[in-house]
């Protein structure tokens, strides 16, 4: 075993400039399996918030927290399963387990941030994984929003077990995704890209009965 | 609903989430080239099969995906504690009720969060 740490490491813009198509992973199911309108009855809505940069981070929580709050300007999460967010509450991050975080950015700033998080972080023993491709963000909201959720999870989401500002890796149909409240009445499901098709078709016949409507 | 408490979630968790990897606390050999063949033999395929309390690996497969350990009872299926890796069960073959020092420290509410299992 060699005393020295390998540190150096291939970052590389997975998103160029110049006009290269890309697609969410939801975009072969709008195509095949619609995107019914949100109308005056809709009482559940779902917008997906595709091309987000996701990172993980995985390390140490006191280095990470220390750099986080640096290049952020937030830190982690102090609690399992909780989350944490900016002002504009664009940018979080969240608990997946003790040593394992997710970042969620606007898409497009993920590589920069993954550099200065790099930077900050030096020589510390950590890992960051640019997991964007594989994972697409989309909000539930609506008065209906949780019934959905109810019938979809086995995991508790009535407001005393589930308050703003916790995150949950939990099963859901029968795949399974992350789960968070970042508001009162708005939910977040951060689908895997293999599981998002099922998903959202799961997702469109259970909010069926409540006239659910894709936004967007 | 069976839930069972993740020790590192700190929350208990739906049982689907969870899957048992086999016994608990099993060392490998220090030094596996001075192994005997019958050593080498008991620590890859031979498990205890108590009737009472065993001590179980499992893990949080979704979820936060770590291992840990359950304390189970094979006649009742009563999950009687879950804790960390490296930490060491309170209930033991030897103290089915909890170990005698830690049951006095242990206050009311600790006890109430290390419980396995909330019906």
């Amino acid at each position: 075993m060699s005393e020295q740490t390998a540190t150096w490491y291939n970052l590389y813009d997975a998103r160029p400039q110049v006009e290269v198509p890309a697609e969410s992973p939801l975009a072969w199911s709008y195509h095949h399996s619609g995107r019914p309108a949100v109308g005056e009855k809709s009482r559940v809505v779902l917008r997906e918030r595709d091309m987000a940069g996701h990172l993980i981070l995985r390390g140490g929580a006191i280095v990470l927290d220390e750099a986080v709050r640096q290049v952020l300007g937030f830190g982690l999460p102090g609690r399992p399963n909780t989350l944490t967010r900016d002002e504009s509450g664009e940018r979080s991050v969240q608990w997946l387990s003790p040593d394992e975080w997710l970042v969620i950015v606007p898409g497009g700033e993920e590589f920069a941030l993954e550099k200065r998080l790099r930077e900050a972080l030096g020589d510390a023993h950590t890992a960051i994984v640019n997991v964007s491709g594989g994972q697409t963000l989309i909000e539930l909201s609506g008065e209906k929003a949780r019934e959905l959720l109810m019938k979809s999870t086995p995991y508790d989401v009535h407001p005393e077990a589930f308050p703003v500002g916790k995150g949950v890796t939990t099963v859901f149909a029968k795949a399974n995704l992350i789960l968070r409240r970042p508001t009162e009445e708005r939910w977040e499901l951060v689908l895997r890209r293999s599981f998002a098709d099922y998903l959202y078709r799961w997702i469109l016949d259970a909010g069926a009965e409540y006239a659910i409507g894709v936004e967007g | 609903m069976f839930l069972i408490y993740c020790p590192y979630c700190e929350e208990h968790r739906e049982e689907e989430e969870f899957h048992p990897k086999g016994q608990a606390h099993i060392a490998r050999p220090a030094d596996p080239e001075a192994c005997s063949d019958e050593e080498w033999g008991d620590y890859l395929f031979f498990r205890d099969n108590p009737r009472g309390i065993h001590h179980e690996l499992w893990v949080h497969a979704v979820g936060c995906r770590k291992f840990f350990n359950i304390t189970r009872n094979t006649v009742s299926y009563e999950i009687l504690e879950t804790y960390r890796m490296g930490e060491q069960p309170r209930f033991t073959a030897e103290y089915p009720e909890g170990k005698p020092a830690e049951k006095k420290s242990a206050a009311a509410k600790e006890v109430a969060q290390q419980e396995g299992v909330k019906a």
